[in-house]
Protein backbone atom coordinates (compact mmCIF):
# COMPACT_ATOMS: atom_id res chain seq x y z
CA UNK A 1 0.00 0.00 0.00
CA UNK A 2 1.23 3.31 -1.47
CA UNK A 3 -0.64 5.38 1.54
CA UNK A 4 0.98 4.50 5.11
CA UNK A 5 -2.13 7.22 6.57
CA UNK A 6 -5.25 8.23 4.93
CA UNK A 7 -7.63 10.75 6.47
CA UNK A 8 -10.85 11.38 4.92
CA UNK A 9 -13.78 13.54 5.84
CA UNK A 10 -12.25 14.52 9.29
CA UNK A 11 -14.05 16.98 11.07
CA UNK A 12 -13.89 18.47 15.30
CA UNK A 13 -15.76 20.45 16.85
CA UNK A 14 -14.81 20.83 20.62
CA UNK A 15 -17.65 21.47 23.43
CA UNK A 16 -16.92 25.10 22.75
CA UNK A 17 -18.20 25.20 19.53
CA UNK A 18 -15.13 25.78 18.07
CA UNK A 19 -14.43 23.64 14.83
CA UNK A 20 -10.90 22.79 14.75
CA UNK A 21 -11.28 20.66 11.95
CA UNK A 22 -13.16 20.75 8.79
CA UNK A 23 -13.71 17.86 6.52
CA UNK A 24 -9.75 17.46 6.01
CA UNK A 25 -8.75 14.33 3.59
CA UNK A 26 -5.07 14.09 3.98
CA UNK A 27 -2.73 10.85 2.79
CA UNK A 28 0.60 10.61 4.26
CA UNK A 29 2.97 8.35 1.75
CA UNK A 30 4.97 5.18 3.25
CA UNK A 31 8.54 6.82 3.96
CA UNK A 32 8.26 10.31 3.30
CA UNK A 33 8.70 13.53 5.00
CA UNK A 34 5.68 15.55 5.32
CA UNK A 35 5.87 18.85 6.40
CA UNK A 36 2.59 20.13 8.00
CA UNK A 37 2.75 23.98 7.77
CA UNK A 38 -0.36 26.30 9.23
CA UNK A 39 -0.26 29.54 11.82
CA UNK A 40 -1.22 28.97 15.04
CA UNK A 41 -4.34 28.08 15.86
CA UNK A 42 -4.83 26.41 12.28
CA UNK A 43 -5.59 22.45 13.47
CA UNK A 44 -2.10 21.13 13.51
CA UNK A 45 -2.14 19.96 16.94
CA UNK A 46 -5.98 19.18 16.88
CA UNK A 47 -5.26 16.54 13.36
CA UNK A 48 -2.19 14.90 15.26
CA UNK A 49 -4.23 14.29 18.30
CA UNK A 50 -6.84 12.55 16.72
CA UNK A 51 -4.68 10.75 14.34
CA UNK A 52 -2.87 9.72 17.92
CA UNK A 53 -5.64 8.97 19.36
CA UNK A 54 -5.85 11.80 21.97
CA UNK A 55 -8.71 13.67 21.20
CA UNK A 56 -12.13 12.27 19.14
CA UNK A 57 -13.02 12.72 16.12
CA UNK A 58 -16.49 14.14 14.99
CA UNK A 59 -16.64 12.94 12.14
CA UNK A 60 -14.53 10.73 9.53
CA UNK A 61 -11.59 8.33 9.21
CA UNK A 62 -8.01 7.48 9.86
CA UNK A 63 -6.36 4.43 8.42
CA UNK A 64 -3.01 4.05 9.66
CA UNK A 65 -1.23 1.14 7.47
CA UNK A 66 -5.14 0.11 6.84
CA UNK A 67 -5.95 -0.33 10.35
CA UNK A 68 -9.25 1.97 11.67
CA UNK A 69 -7.64 4.32 14.20
CA UNK A 70 -11.16 3.58 16.22
CA UNK A 71 -12.28 0.07 15.63
CA UNK A 72 -8.42 -1.45 15.64
CA UNK A 73 -6.57 1.22 17.88
CA UNK A 74 -4.22 -1.26 19.25
CA UNK A 75 -2.69 -2.00 15.22
CA UNK A 76 -2.76 1.52 14.87
CA UNK A 77 -1.26 2.95 17.75
CA UNK A 78 1.24 0.39 17.97
CA UNK A 79 2.64 1.52 14.69
CA UNK A 80 2.69 5.20 15.67
CA UNK A 81 5.33 7.36 17.83
CA UNK A 82 4.32 10.71 19.02
CA UNK A 83 6.66 13.69 20.14
CA UNK A 84 4.42 16.38 21.83
CA UNK A 85 5.01 20.13 21.42
CA UNK A 86 5.34 20.72 25.04
CA UNK A 87 7.84 19.25 27.13
CA UNK A 88 5.77 17.04 29.21
CA UNK A 89 7.93 14.60 31.07
CA UNK A 90 7.96 12.65 34.14
CA UNK A 91 10.55 14.84 36.72
CA UNK A 92 11.53 12.63 39.04
CA UNK A 93 11.86 9.47 36.59
CA UNK A 94 15.27 8.56 35.85
CA UNK A 95 15.80 8.57 31.58
CA UNK A 96 16.39 4.90 31.50
CA UNK A 97 12.98 3.98 33.65
CA UNK A 98 10.95 6.58 31.34
CA UNK A 99 12.04 5.26 27.85
CA UNK A 100 11.66 1.51 29.37
CA UNK A 101 7.93 2.82 30.91
CA UNK A 102 7.59 3.97 27.15
CA UNK A 103 8.55 0.66 24.97
CA UNK A 104 6.30 -1.26 27.91
CA UNK A 105 3.14 0.75 27.36
CA UNK A 106 3.28 0.47 23.90
CA UNK A 107 3.66 -3.46 24.05
CA UNK A 108 6.65 -4.37 23.59
CA UNK A 109 8.43 -7.16 25.49
CA UNK A 110 11.93 -4.98 27.25
CA UNK A 111 15.14 -4.79 24.83
CA UNK A 112 17.57 -3.18 26.40
CA UNK A 113 20.36 -3.01 23.61
CA UNK A 114 17.96 -1.30 21.17
CA UNK A 115 17.30 1.17 24.26
CA UNK A 116 20.60 1.90 24.14
CA UNK A 117 20.81 2.54 20.55
CA UNK A 118 18.10 4.84 21.36
CA UNK A 119 19.63 6.72 23.76
CA UNK A 120 23.15 6.87 22.32
CA UNK A 121 21.80 8.24 18.81
CA UNK A 122 20.14 10.85 20.89
CA UNK A 123 23.41 11.57 23.03
CA UNK A 124 21.60 10.87 26.26
CA UNK A 125 23.59 7.42 27.02
CA UNK A 126 25.35 8.83 29.95
CA UNK A 127 21.98 10.59 31.50
CA UNK A 128 20.66 6.91 31.49
CA UNK A 129 20.65 7.33 35.02
CA UNK A 130 20.22 11.08 35.37
CA UNK A 131 16.16 11.76 36.72
CA UNK A 132 14.27 14.06 34.18
CA UNK A 133 14.25 16.82 36.05
CA UNK A 134 18.07 17.58 35.84
CA UNK A 135 18.45 17.14 31.95
CA UNK A 136 18.29 20.79 29.99
CA UNK A 137 15.30 21.95 27.46
CA UNK A 138 16.85 20.11 24.30
CA UNK A 139 17.91 17.08 26.09
CA UNK A 140 14.34 16.50 27.51
CA UNK A 141 13.29 17.58 23.78
CA UNK A 142 15.55 14.67 22.47
CA UNK A 143 14.42 12.73 25.60
CA UNK A 144 10.46 12.78 24.13
CA UNK A 145 11.92 11.63 21.26
CA UNK A 146 13.53 8.62 22.79
CA UNK A 147 9.74 7.65 24.47
CA UNK A 148 8.55 7.88 20.77
CA UNK A 149 11.00 5.97 19.19
CA UNK A 150 11.15 3.39 22.32
CA UNK A 151 8.58 0.84 20.93
CA UNK A 152 10.32 1.07 17.16
CA UNK A 153 6.98 2.94 15.39
CA UNK A 154 6.76 3.01 11.73
CA UNK A 155 5.50 6.49 12.02
CA UNK A 156 6.79 9.45 13.69
CA UNK A 157 4.81 12.26 14.58
CA UNK A 158 6.97 15.37 15.43
CA UNK A 159 4.39 18.32 16.43
CA UNK A 160 6.60 21.17 16.77
CA UNK A 161 10.39 19.56 16.77
CA UNK A 162 12.39 22.29 17.23
CA UNK A 163 10.38 25.04 18.97
CA UNK A 164 12.47 27.36 21.14
CA UNK A 165 15.55 24.65 20.12
CA UNK A 166 19.01 26.87 19.41
CA UNK A 167 20.66 26.48 15.83
CA UNK A 168 22.81 23.66 16.62
CA UNK A 169 20.09 21.36 17.94
CA UNK A 170 17.58 22.12 15.16
CA UNK A 171 20.60 21.15 12.76
CA UNK A 172 21.09 17.74 14.98
CA UNK A 173 17.12 17.28 14.73
CA UNK A 174 16.86 17.84 11.18
CA UNK A 175 20.01 15.45 10.71
CA UNK A 176 18.13 12.87 13.29
CA UNK A 177 14.63 13.39 10.72
CA UNK A 178 16.84 12.01 7.86
CA UNK A 179 18.59 8.62 9.40
CA UNK A 180 15.08 7.94 10.41
CA UNK A 181 13.70 8.14 7.17
CA UNK A 182 16.32 6.03 5.95
CA UNK A 183 15.98 3.68 8.35
CA UNK A 184 12.40 3.67 6.56
CA UNK A 185 10.73 5.62 9.21
CA UNK A 186 7.56 7.68 8.04
CA UNK A 187 7.66 11.16 9.34
CA UNK A 188 5.23 13.95 9.59
CA UNK A 189 6.56 17.39 11.62
CA UNK A 190 4.20 20.31 11.81
CA UNK A 191 6.21 23.32 12.33
CA UNK A 192 5.77 27.34 12.22
CA UNK A 193 9.28 27.93 10.62
CA UNK A 194 9.34 27.61 7.26
CA UNK A 195 12.96 26.94 6.35
CA UNK A 196 12.55 23.43 8.18
CA UNK A 197 10.35 22.81 5.92
CA UNK A 198 12.00 23.46 3.41
CA UNK A 199 14.92 22.36 4.28
CA UNK A 200 13.34 19.14 5.09
CA UNK A 201 10.13 17.80 3.44
CA UNK A 202 8.99 15.41 0.67
CA UNK A 203 5.90 17.02 0.25
CA UNK A 204 4.30 20.14 2.45
CA UNK A 205 0.62 20.27 3.23
CA UNK A 206 -0.61 23.82 4.63
CA UNK A 207 -3.56 23.75 6.55
CA UNK A 208 -5.22 26.71 7.46
CA UNK A 209 -8.32 27.61 9.61
CA UNK A 210 -9.17 23.64 9.72
CA UNK A 211 -9.10 23.35 6.11
CA UNK A 212 -6.12 21.69 4.64
CA UNK A 213 -5.35 24.37 1.29
CA UNK A 214 -2.62 22.61 -0.48
CA UNK A 215 -0.86 19.62 -0.50
CA UNK A 216 2.27 19.08 -2.79
CA UNK A 217 5.57 18.02 -3.73
CA UNK A 218 7.70 20.93 -2.32
CA UNK A 219 9.99 20.99 -5.40
CA UNK A 220 6.83 21.15 -7.11
CA UNK A 221 5.52 24.28 -5.22
CA UNK A 222 8.59 26.22 -4.90
CA UNK A 223 8.49 25.49 -8.62
CA UNK A 224 4.67 26.72 -9.36
CA UNK A 225 4.62 29.17 -6.63
CA UNK A 226 7.84 30.76 -7.00
CA UNK A 227 9.03 34.11 -8.40
CA UNK A 228 12.16 35.19 -9.43
CA UNK A 229 13.16 38.71 -9.31
CA UNK A 230 15.99 40.51 -10.74
CA UNK A 231 16.84 43.71 -9.08
CA UNK A 232 19.21 46.37 -11.31
CA UNK A 233 21.75 48.11 -9.49
CA UNK A 234 22.12 51.51 -11.52
CA UNK A 235 24.81 53.47 -12.36
CA UNK A 236 23.27 56.77 -11.53
CA UNK A 237 19.76 57.11 -9.48
CA UNK A 238 16.83 57.32 -11.78
CA UNK A 239 13.99 59.95 -10.67
CA UNK A 240 10.96 57.97 -11.80
CA UNK A 241 10.91 54.76 -14.24
CA UNK A 242 10.46 56.06 -17.92
CA UNK A 243 6.83 55.83 -19.51
CA UNK A 244 8.53 53.57 -22.04
CA UNK A 245 9.23 50.87 -19.27
CA UNK A 246 5.54 51.04 -17.90
CA UNK A 247 4.81 47.61 -19.24
CA UNK A 248 7.71 45.77 -17.45
CA UNK A 249 5.66 47.32 -13.88
CA UNK A 250 9.42 47.63 -12.73
CA UNK A 251 9.49 49.13 -8.96
CA UNK A 252 11.97 51.79 -8.48
CA UNK A 253 13.74 51.84 -4.73
CA UNK A 254 12.97 54.91 -2.99
CA UNK A 255 16.72 56.39 -3.54
CA UNK A 256 16.50 56.23 -7.39
CA UNK A 257 19.51 53.69 -7.24
CA UNK A 258 18.02 50.05 -7.92
CA UNK A 259 15.27 49.15 -10.35
CA UNK A 260 13.26 45.26 -9.72
CA UNK A 261 11.50 43.56 -12.33
CA UNK A 262 9.60 40.63 -11.07
CA UNK A 263 8.70 37.81 -13.32
CA UNK A 264 7.30 34.45 -13.42
CA UNK A 265 10.12 31.49 -14.33
CA UNK A 266 7.75 29.02 -15.49
CA UNK A 267 6.71 31.76 -18.23
CA UNK A 268 7.68 30.46 -21.83
CA UNK A 269 9.38 34.15 -22.02
CA UNK A 270 10.70 35.90 -19.42
CA UNK A 271 10.81 39.32 -20.91
CA UNK A 272 14.57 39.57 -19.39
CA UNK A 273 16.67 40.28 -22.56
CA UNK A 274 13.49 42.29 -24.36
CA UNK A 275 14.01 44.52 -20.84
CA UNK A 276 17.48 44.92 -21.04
CA UNK A 277 17.58 45.57 -24.62
CA UNK A 278 14.91 48.19 -23.24
CA UNK A 279 16.69 49.66 -20.97
CA UNK A 280 20.13 50.10 -23.52
CA UNK A 281 17.62 51.82 -25.58
CA UNK A 282 16.61 54.40 -22.71
CA UNK A 283 19.98 54.63 -21.82
CA UNK A 284 19.71 53.49 -18.55
CA UNK A 285 22.66 51.73 -17.43
CA UNK A 286 23.65 49.50 -14.57
CA UNK A 287 26.89 48.21 -12.83
CA UNK A 288 25.27 44.85 -11.03
CA UNK A 289 22.15 42.59 -10.98
CA UNK A 290 21.19 40.10 -9.20
CA UNK A 291 18.40 37.63 -9.09
CA UNK A 292 16.22 36.06 -6.19
CA UNK A 293 13.83 33.61 -5.91
CA UNK A 294 10.98 33.50 -3.60
CA UNK A 295 11.34 31.06 -0.66
CA UNK A 296 8.32 28.84 1.03
CA UNK A 297 8.10 31.84 3.49
CA UNK A 298 6.54 33.96 0.79
CA UNK A 299 5.02 31.36 -1.06
CA UNK A 300 3.41 30.51 2.49
CA UNK A 301 2.02 33.80 3.41
CA UNK A 302 0.36 34.37 -0.22
CA UNK A 303 -1.26 31.45 0.21
CA UNK A 304 -3.19 32.03 3.55
CA UNK A 305 -3.64 35.63 2.09
CA UNK A 306 -5.43 33.74 -0.73
CA UNK A 307 -7.50 31.54 2.15
CA UNK A 308 -8.66 34.34 3.52
CA UNK B 1 -4.84 -7.83 26.20
CA UNK B 2 -1.28 -5.41 26.45
CA UNK B 3 0.28 -7.19 29.07
CA UNK B 4 3.36 -5.38 28.84
CA UNK B 5 1.66 -2.01 29.38
CA UNK B 6 0.12 -3.11 32.52
CA UNK B 7 3.27 -3.96 33.99
CA UNK B 8 4.78 -0.77 32.55
CA UNK B 9 2.28 1.42 34.55
CA UNK B 10 2.28 -1.06 37.61
CA UNK B 11 5.73 -0.93 37.99
CA UNK B 12 5.74 3.10 37.51
CA UNK B 13 3.15 3.48 40.06
CA UNK B 14 5.22 1.54 42.47
CA UNK B 15 8.11 3.03 41.55
CA UNK B 16 6.38 6.28 42.72
CA UNK B 17 5.63 4.68 46.34
CA UNK B 18 9.51 4.06 46.55
CA UNK B 19 10.23 7.40 45.91
CA UNK B 20 7.88 8.37 48.11
CA UNK B 21 8.58 6.12 50.61
CA UNK B 22 8.23 8.34 53.74
CA UNK B 23 4.95 9.62 52.36
CA UNK B 24 3.05 6.74 51.38
CA UNK B 25 4.61 4.30 54.25
CA UNK B 26 6.03 5.75 56.82
CA UNK B 27 3.53 8.75 57.68
CA UNK B 28 0.50 7.32 58.50
CA UNK B 29 2.39 4.50 60.41
CA UNK B 30 3.19 7.49 62.21
CA UNK B 31 -0.22 8.37 62.63
CA UNK B 32 -1.61 5.29 63.61
CA UNK B 33 0.61 4.86 66.40
CA UNK B 34 0.06 8.45 68.02
CA UNK B 35 -4.03 6.90 67.48
CA UNK B 36 -2.60 4.15 69.80
CA UNK B 37 -0.92 6.05 72.51
CA UNK B 38 -3.70 8.27 72.49
CA UNK B 39 -6.97 6.16 72.41
CA UNK B 40 -5.21 2.37 73.29
CA UNK B 41 -2.87 3.98 76.15
CA UNK B 42 -3.82 7.35 77.54
CA UNK B 43 -7.68 6.82 76.77
CA UNK B 44 -7.93 3.57 76.44
CA UNK B 45 -6.96 2.43 79.76
CA UNK B 46 -9.92 4.08 81.43
CA UNK B 47 -12.55 2.58 79.25
CA UNK B 48 -14.14 -0.77 79.56
CA UNK B 49 -14.00 -3.64 77.34
CA UNK B 50 -16.54 -3.98 74.78
CA UNK B 51 -17.83 -7.01 74.39
CA UNK B 52 -14.93 -8.87 76.26
CA UNK B 53 -12.09 -7.05 73.75
CA UNK B 54 -9.77 -4.66 75.25
CA UNK B 55 -10.66 -1.12 74.41
CA UNK B 56 -7.04 -0.61 72.53
CA UNK B 57 -7.33 -4.22 70.31
CA UNK B 58 -11.10 -3.56 69.34
CA UNK B 59 -9.99 -0.02 67.79
CA UNK B 60 -7.63 -2.15 65.94
CA UNK B 61 -9.76 -3.24 62.73
CA UNK B 62 -11.29 0.12 62.75
CA UNK B 63 -7.63 2.42 62.59
CA UNK B 64 -6.55 -0.24 59.36
CA UNK B 65 -9.97 0.70 58.08
CA UNK B 66 -9.44 4.28 58.30
CA UNK B 67 -6.17 3.99 56.51
CA UNK B 68 -6.76 1.57 53.90
CA UNK B 69 -10.19 4.07 53.01
CA UNK B 70 -8.00 7.12 53.09
CA UNK B 71 -4.69 5.99 51.63
CA UNK B 72 -6.49 3.99 48.42
CA UNK B 73 -8.46 7.06 47.53
CA UNK B 74 -5.63 9.35 47.93
CA UNK B 75 -2.99 7.19 46.20
CA UNK B 76 -5.35 5.81 43.23
CA UNK B 77 -6.81 9.88 42.61
CA UNK B 78 -3.01 10.94 42.84
CA UNK B 79 -1.94 8.18 40.62
CA UNK B 80 -4.16 9.19 37.48
CA UNK B 81 -4.36 12.87 38.48
CA UNK B 82 -1.17 13.80 38.10
CA UNK B 83 -0.49 12.63 34.36
CA UNK B 84 -3.30 14.91 33.87
CA UNK B 85 -1.77 17.86 35.77
CA UNK B 86 2.17 17.48 34.03
CA UNK B 87 0.11 16.64 30.76
CA UNK B 88 2.07 13.14 30.34
CA UNK B 89 -1.20 11.18 30.33
CA UNK B 90 -0.97 12.04 26.13
CA UNK B 91 1.04 9.06 26.67
CA UNK B 92 -1.18 6.89 28.10
CA UNK B 93 -3.72 7.99 25.11
CA UNK B 94 -1.97 7.33 22.55
CA UNK B 95 -0.58 4.09 23.85
CA UNK B 96 -2.38 1.07 22.51
CA UNK B 97 -4.10 0.15 25.98
CA UNK B 98 -7.93 -0.63 26.78
CA UNK B 99 -9.47 1.82 29.38
CA UNK B 100 -9.74 -2.17 30.82
CA UNK B 101 -6.21 -2.27 31.26
CA UNK B 102 -5.22 1.41 31.97
CA UNK B 103 -7.93 0.88 35.38
CA UNK B 104 -6.67 -2.60 36.24
CA UNK B 105 -2.94 -1.37 36.20
CA UNK B 106 -3.51 2.17 38.24
CA UNK B 107 -6.01 0.53 40.57
CA UNK B 108 -3.75 -2.29 41.17
CA UNK B 109 -0.81 -0.56 42.20
CA UNK B 110 -2.90 1.63 44.37
CA UNK B 111 -4.02 -1.65 46.26
CA UNK B 112 -1.35 -3.39 46.49
CA UNK B 113 0.05 -0.62 48.25
CA UNK B 114 -2.46 -0.11 51.01
CA UNK B 115 -2.99 -3.73 51.29
CA UNK B 116 0.85 -3.77 52.37
CA UNK B 117 0.19 -0.20 54.19
CA UNK B 118 -2.82 -1.95 56.00
CA UNK B 119 -0.32 -4.90 57.10
CA UNK B 120 2.31 -2.80 58.03
CA UNK B 121 -0.26 -1.14 60.68
CA UNK B 122 -1.35 -4.26 61.86
CA UNK B 123 2.05 -5.97 62.68
CA UNK B 124 2.49 -2.31 64.20
CA UNK B 125 -0.46 -2.16 66.09
CA UNK B 126 0.67 -5.85 67.68
CA UNK B 127 3.66 -3.70 69.24
CA UNK B 128 1.41 -1.98 71.23
CA UNK B 129 -1.98 -4.26 72.14
CA UNK B 130 -2.25 -8.28 71.94
CA UNK B 131 -4.32 -9.00 69.01
CA UNK B 132 -6.44 -12.48 67.56
CA UNK B 133 -7.24 -13.31 64.33
CA UNK B 134 -10.68 -15.09 64.36
CA UNK B 135 -11.22 -15.68 60.37
CA UNK B 136 -7.80 -15.26 58.54
CA UNK B 137 -9.46 -15.67 55.13
CA UNK B 138 -12.61 -13.52 55.56
CA UNK B 139 -9.99 -10.49 57.18
CA UNK B 140 -7.67 -10.98 54.03
CA UNK B 141 -10.71 -11.04 51.62
CA UNK B 142 -12.08 -8.15 53.62
CA UNK B 143 -8.68 -6.15 53.01
CA UNK B 144 -8.09 -7.03 49.14
CA UNK B 145 -11.72 -6.24 48.37
CA UNK B 146 -11.92 -2.76 50.73
CA UNK B 147 -8.11 -1.60 49.08
CA UNK B 148 -9.65 -2.69 45.33
CA UNK B 149 -12.75 -0.69 45.62
CA UNK B 150 -11.63 2.40 47.19
CA UNK B 151 -8.86 2.30 44.94
CA UNK B 152 -11.66 2.20 42.03
CA UNK B 153 -12.94 5.32 43.76
CA UNK B 154 -9.82 7.17 44.26
CA UNK B 155 -9.18 6.40 40.30
CA UNK B 156 -12.50 8.27 39.56
CA UNK B 157 -11.61 10.98 42.30
CA UNK B 158 -8.67 11.72 39.96
CA UNK B 159 -10.24 11.52 36.67
CA UNK B 160 -13.19 13.86 37.73
CA UNK B 161 -10.87 16.21 39.47
CA UNK B 162 -9.65 19.12 37.87
CA UNK B 163 -7.37 20.81 39.83
CA UNK B 164 -5.53 19.97 43.19
CA UNK B 165 -8.44 21.47 45.78
CA UNK B 166 -10.92 19.02 44.16
CA UNK B 167 -8.92 16.00 44.62
CA UNK B 168 -8.61 16.69 48.74
CA UNK B 169 -11.91 17.69 48.47
CA UNK B 170 -13.62 14.33 48.72
CA UNK B 171 -11.21 12.36 51.19
CA UNK B 172 -11.49 15.67 53.41
CA UNK B 173 -15.00 16.03 53.15
CA UNK B 174 -16.75 12.26 53.20
CA UNK B 175 -14.19 9.76 53.35
CA UNK B 176 -12.58 10.75 56.80
CA UNK B 177 -15.95 11.52 58.43
CA UNK B 178 -18.02 8.87 57.60
CA UNK B 179 -15.23 6.89 58.83
CA UNK B 180 -15.03 8.37 62.17
CA UNK B 181 -18.62 8.04 62.13
CA UNK B 182 -18.99 4.40 61.38
CA UNK B 183 -18.10 3.00 64.47
CA UNK B 184 -13.56 2.76 63.45
CA UNK B 185 -13.79 3.62 67.41
CA UNK B 186 -16.65 2.65 68.93
CA UNK B 187 -19.35 -0.29 67.99
CA UNK B 188 -22.57 1.60 66.85
CA UNK B 189 -24.41 -0.99 70.15
CA UNK B 190 -23.07 2.35 72.35
CA UNK B 191 -25.15 4.70 70.19
CA UNK B 192 -28.74 6.10 71.15
CA UNK B 193 -31.07 3.99 69.06
CA UNK B 194 -31.70 7.02 66.51
CA UNK B 195 -28.11 7.73 65.76
CA UNK B 196 -27.97 3.88 65.84
CA UNK B 197 -30.77 3.94 62.85
CA UNK B 198 -29.17 6.90 61.01
CA UNK B 199 -25.66 5.47 61.00
CA UNK B 200 -26.95 2.19 58.90
CA UNK B 201 -27.08 4.51 55.94
CA UNK B 202 -23.35 5.08 56.54
CA UNK B 203 -21.70 2.19 54.22
CA UNK B 204 -18.48 2.81 55.97
CA UNK B 205 -20.05 1.09 58.93
CA UNK B 206 -20.53 -2.32 57.06
CA UNK B 207 -16.85 -1.98 56.15
CA UNK B 208 -15.88 -1.61 59.70
CA UNK B 209 -18.04 -4.21 61.44
CA UNK B 210 -17.51 -7.34 58.76
CA UNK B 211 -13.58 -6.33 58.84
CA UNK B 212 -13.51 -6.54 63.07
CA UNK B 213 -15.51 -9.50 62.62
CA UNK B 214 -12.82 -11.47 61.11
CA UNK B 215 -10.71 -10.40 63.84
CA UNK B 216 -13.02 -11.04 66.75
CA UNK B 217 -15.98 -12.53 66.27
CA UNK B 218 -17.99 -9.41 66.75
CA UNK B 219 -19.95 -7.68 64.27
CA UNK B 220 -22.65 -4.57 64.24
CA UNK B 221 -23.95 -6.28 61.08
CA UNK B 222 -24.40 -9.86 59.80
CA UNK B 223 -20.85 -10.64 58.24
CA UNK B 224 -22.83 -11.52 55.19
CA UNK B 225 -24.47 -8.04 54.77
CA UNK B 226 -21.36 -6.43 55.23
CA UNK B 227 -20.03 -8.88 52.46
CA UNK B 228 -23.27 -7.71 50.28
CA UNK B 229 -22.09 -4.14 51.07
CA UNK B 230 -18.45 -4.06 49.83
CA UNK B 231 -19.28 -6.51 46.91
CA UNK B 232 -22.53 -3.55 45.87
CA UNK B 233 -19.66 -0.66 46.37
CA UNK B 234 -17.27 -2.65 43.81
CA UNK B 235 -19.89 -3.17 42.09
CA UNK B 236 -20.99 0.38 41.81
CA UNK B 237 -17.32 1.74 41.17
CA UNK B 238 -16.80 -0.43 38.58
CA UNK B 239 -20.02 0.97 36.77
CA UNK B 240 -18.85 4.51 37.03
CA UNK B 241 -15.44 3.57 35.46
CA UNK B 242 -16.90 1.70 32.65
CA UNK B 243 -19.19 5.13 32.14
CA UNK B 244 -16.31 7.34 32.10
CA UNK B 245 -13.65 5.38 29.54
CA UNK B 246 -16.83 4.63 27.19
CA UNK B 247 -17.76 8.27 27.13
CA UNK B 248 -13.96 9.68 27.67
CA UNK B 249 -15.35 11.99 30.44
CA UNK B 250 -12.54 14.18 31.40
CA UNK B 251 -9.77 12.16 29.66
CA UNK B 252 -10.42 12.62 26.15
CA UNK B 253 -12.04 16.33 24.26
Amino acid sequence: MQNIISVSGLSKTYASGFQALKSVHLDIRRGEIFALLGPNGAGKTTLISIICGIVNASEGEVLVDGHDIVRDYRAARSKIGLVPQELTTDAFESVWATVSFSRGLFGRRADPAYLEKVLRDLSLWDKKDSRILTLSGGMKRRLLIAKALSHEPQILFLDEPTAGVDVNLRRDMWQLVRSLQAAGVTIILTTHYIDEAEEMADRIGVISRGEIVLVEEKSELMRKLGKKQMTLQLQSPLERIPPGLDAYRLDLSSDGSELTYTYDKQAERTGIIALLRDLNDAEIAFKDLHTTQSSLEDIFVTLLKDAK
Amino acid sequence: MNLFAIRAIYRFEMARTRRTLLQSIVSPVISTSLYFVVFGAAIGSRIAEVDGVSYGAFIVPGLIMLSLLTQSVANASFGIYFPKFTGTIYELLSAPVSYLEIAASYVGAAATKSILLGLIILATAGLFVPIRVAHPFWMILFLVLTAVTFSLFGFIIGIWADNFEKLQLVPLLIITPLTFLGGSFYSISMLPPVWRTITLFNPVVYLVSGFRWSFYDLADVHVGVSLGMTVLFLALFLMIVAWIFRTGYRLKT
